[in-house]
């Protein structure tokens, strides 16, 4: 059986690990890491694609692949961080795929922009209310389904997900000046879009 | 920091914020309900279809592509065989010809003689008979001038 021995700075020996034990450990780190982020993983790329089949194939082929490279992971980011980012990446695999397969239709599975909207929670509401936030929400999907890969990805970060800048900027890889640049064309066509301007 | 603390620093506008926090309600309610649906049957099921359609039509396909060109062998085979059985047919015609030519050829060669002197014959009587056929066919017209040759000749 394979022994590894953790060593202090003073040359003291402590309780020996074995591989196994130390791959238990990972896998379950690997485990609660899923369990965690899983959902919000999802919920990015259902926002993405706005296809619940496809973003539930991606979020498994997320996950697959980072359990390949948990031993690569050197925490330089958050797991969340480095998660989105294949998740990001699988994003732009398959949309350069479906190019390639020109006739598919790209978006066969994707709902529509008015049956998107028709989620929202009930919460503490007017039908009146219920009706005019139905209404927005529609005009955001409307916006968003205008925007750029790049714009889309950084406003649902941040709008949707929640994340601070410097994880967008790790997340997609671009400087924190692109993301904000980015941010503000994509906030002023959801600001003309709720204005009826196009 | 919550949502609207940070939508507040960066969007100056209550419309546009109330509008993005709709947003994200919306899809956090699809996400959640989707989320806690089991959909791998229905993935499966689609791409075990797809597949199974996808095996069909290759198979198909293959075996189409089999058949013609069984069919396509066993027609060249058939076109082979006839023109075998005509050359075959065309050879033995010409041996048999080849074999009887010699023997006509003799007795052609042995009848000869008699054959040229009864033709000879035969070209003298019809010329005689014709010659005679003539001479009693005369024209009224000159019936005097027959007279006279005939009477010379007897002369």
């Amino acid at each position: 059986m394979q022994t590894s021995t953790k060593v202090m700075a003073a040359g003291t020996a402590v309780k020996p690990m074995t591989v196994e034990a130390a791959e238990e450990i990972a896998a379950q780190d690997f485990a609660s890491i899923v369990e965690s982020h899983r959902p919000q993983i999802f919920r990015f790329l259902l926002a993405s694609l706005r296809d619940v089949d496809l973003a539930e194939t991606l979020t498994q082929e997320c996950f697959l692949k980072a359990h390949r490279n948990w031993n690569s992971f050197r925490g330089d980011s958050s797991a969340m961080t480095w998660l989105m980012r294949i998740a990001i990446n699988l994003q732009k695999d398959h949309w350069r795929n479906r190019r390639l397969q020109f006739w598919r239709h790209t978006q066969a599975n994707a709902i529509g922009v008015d049956e998107a909207s028709d989620w929202l929670p009930n919460g503490e509401r007017s039908a009146e209310q219920q009706i005019v936030a139905r209404e927005q929400v529609a005009q955001v999907w409307k916006a968003v389904d205008g925007l750029s890969a790049r714009q889309r990805t950084v406003f649902l970060l941040r709008y949707v997900e929640d994340r601070e800048l410097s994880e967008i900027a790790k997340a997609t890889g671009l400087s924190e000046g692109t993301v904000k640049a980015h941010l503000s064309r994509a906030l002023s066509r959801v600001r003309a879009e709720l204005r009826g301007i196009r | 920091m919550s949502w609207r603390d940070k939508a507040a620093g960066e969007i100056d506008d209550p419309v546009l914020a109330g509008a993005l926090e709709n947003f994200k309600a919306s899809v956090d309610a699809w996400s959640e309900f989707a989320y806690s649906q089991p959909r791998t049957a229905i993935w499966t099921a689609r791409h075990t279809w797809r597949l199974a359609a996808t095996w069909a039509l290759g198979c198909m396909l293959a075996a189409g592509s089999l058949a013609d060109g069984l069919y396509e062998r066993h027609h060249r085979e058939e076109l082979a065989r006839i023109a075998a059985m005509k050359a075959a047919e065309q050879k033995v015609a010409l041996e048999r010809r080849a074999a009887e030519q010699p023997a006509a050829a003799k007795i052609v060669t042995k009848r000869q003689p008699t054959a040229v002197k009864r033709a000879a014959n035969e070209n003298e009587d019809l010329l005689a008979t014709v010659d005679s056929d003539v001479s009693r066919q005369v024209p009224a017209a000159m019936e005097p001038l027959a007279q006279m040759m005939v009477d010379n000749g007897t002369n």
